[in-house]
């Protein structure tokens, strides 16, 4: 990477991904290294985000450091009107990391211009999420055994939903088929189809969720269609249960399909999809642990894993 | 004049200087402002609603010894992007050059995302131009991408 901090999945070549997901191999053999002993990683959480708090806390915790930080800004000088610059400054007087999450939109790329301690991007609102990102691609990897030439159809809400628009960006290094299938209040952005263009990326667009797309997809990454997106409440109702996978539509998939979402889920996968051989969003949860292991080693500039 | 003719001068002609032409006359306050003429000591002749061929009508600055720099002066491509530089010595156009916009632009753009953190914290915008012919700049931090007619100057 060409900064130590990471802030955006953009900055990853397709060589710091590899190297990434390969790190996060071996910690999923063994999470449990002393790597990060004597070390302080602050954990700055301006909203709250249990999941995504949790797996970087156990992750720093299985690499043997030291968790500082909060878990919500109310409890904090940044609601006495402190500036974000003020916080990142005196935090970084304590810590070798800062891992942050924030409700406003490029604070985390601010935190990395105000800082020499490496910043990790643990969600900026809604633009990037990074490790999100990494692990959605660990799990791709570890269950086809490759990341190219794969067919990803993504399911729900592409317009704003931004592990849709970062996985683009991820998996736009090993050659992909994306099929995009979404409501039309809620489809892919111009943006990122254009992207594609450019790549000469191959994607196709529906409307309609049906059995043929899922038999020929790989991976199926389910996203939730949320209502207070709509501005035509009429419209939701029309489609909030088109976009609802069900066990029976996964008879005829292909067997290597897995089924793949950033969670928390709502009713767009159907519980009897979870007992399905297919369903691997729990595992992919659990792939954020080792992810972000290597994520902070990665930014940490340690390349020897003991 | 360069071509010879004898016209009568709209504006009193300068000796040494920018003389800045084609500035839309709704624009031209705008522009006097963007590059802070009120700090400057130098004699300025300010015109507004003169006739123009190519576009009905226009508003003009001429500065008497100044010369911009390039990132000073192409500020003003933002919100005037047909204006015509001349940079005149001795009474002479030597230059005549279109403003374009600078690739980068800092702290002079208002980002149009209020969940930004540059209008959230005592900082500086800063843009990239992403596309010069269409005029649309992008965030450098929320990464919200802003086109020519939605670009607010701080």
């Amino acid at each position: 990477m060409k900064s130590k901090s990471l802030v955006s999945i953009d900055q990853c070549s397709k060589e710091d991904i590899l190297r990434i997901l390969e790190n996060a191999r071996k910690f999923e053999e063994n999470p449990n290294r002393r790597i990060l002993e004597g070390k302080v990683a602050a954990t700055l959480f301006f909203e709250p985000s249990t999941r995504t708090r949790l797996s970087f806390e156990t992750a720093i915790n299985r690499l043997g450091g030291r968790v500082i930080g909060f878990q919500d800004a109310s409890t904090t000088s940044s609601s006495k009107g402190e500036t974000l610059k003020d916080t990142i400054s005196m935090v970084s007087n304590y810590a070798d990391l800062i891992i942050m999450r924030h409700y406003l939109e490029g604070a985390a790329r601010y935190a990395s211009e105000l800082t020499n301690i490496p910043i990790i991007n643990a969600g900026d609102g809604a633009n990037q999420h990074p490790s999100q990102t990494l692990l959605d691609l660990y799990s791709i990897q570890q269950t086809q055994g490759t990341l190219t030439d794969l067919s990803i159809t993504m399911v729900g809400d592409l317009k704003y939903g931004r592990t849709v628009h970062s996985l683009i960006a991820g998996m736009s290094h090993f050659n992909p088929t994306f099929h995009f299938v979404a409501p039309d209040e809620l489809r892919m952005p111009d943006e990122y189809k254009n992207f594609c263009d450019k790549l000469g990326i191959k994607y196709y667009e529906h409307t309609d969720f049906t059995e043929e797309i899922i038999n020929q997809s790989d991976i199926l990454y389910m996203t939730r269609v949320q209502r207070e997106r709509f501005t035509d409440l009429e419209e939701y109702e029309r489609v909030k249960n088109v976009y609802i996978l069900r066990s029976k539509m996964l008879e005829s998939s292909k067997e290597n399909l897995r089924i793949l979402h950033p969670l928390p889920r709502v009713n767009e996968i159907a519980y009897d999809v979870d007992d399905s051989p297919k369903a691997y969003y729990i595992q992919q949860a659990r792939n954020g642990l080792f992810a972000r292991e290597a994520i902070i080693c990665e930014v940490l500039g340690i390349n020897h894993l003991i | 004049m360069s071509d010879g003719k004898k016209r009568e001068l709209q504006v009193a002609a300068l000796e040494n200087g920018t003389a800045i032409d084609h500035i839309p006359p709704t624009q031209l306050f705008k522009v006097a402002s963007l590059l802070e003429l009120e700090d400057l000591n130098n004699t300025i002749t300010i015109a507004n609603n003169l006739q123009s061929k190519k576009m009905g009508s226009k508003g003009m600055i001429k500065i008497a010894d100044k010369f911009f720099e390039e990132d000073e002066i192409n500020r003003i491509a933002l919100i005037a992007p047909n204006v015509i530089l001349n940079i005149i010595r001795d009474y002479e156009v030597v230059e005549k050059k279109p403003v374009t916009l600078p690739d980068e632009i800092n702290g002079l753009v208002k980002c149009n995302n209020p969940k930004c953190i540059t209008n959230n914290e005592p900082m500086a915008s800063r843009f990239s131009v992403i596309d010069k012919e269409r005029g649309t700049i992008k965030c450098r931090y929320c990464e919200r991408k802003i086109n020519k007619e939605e670009i607010v100057i701080k």
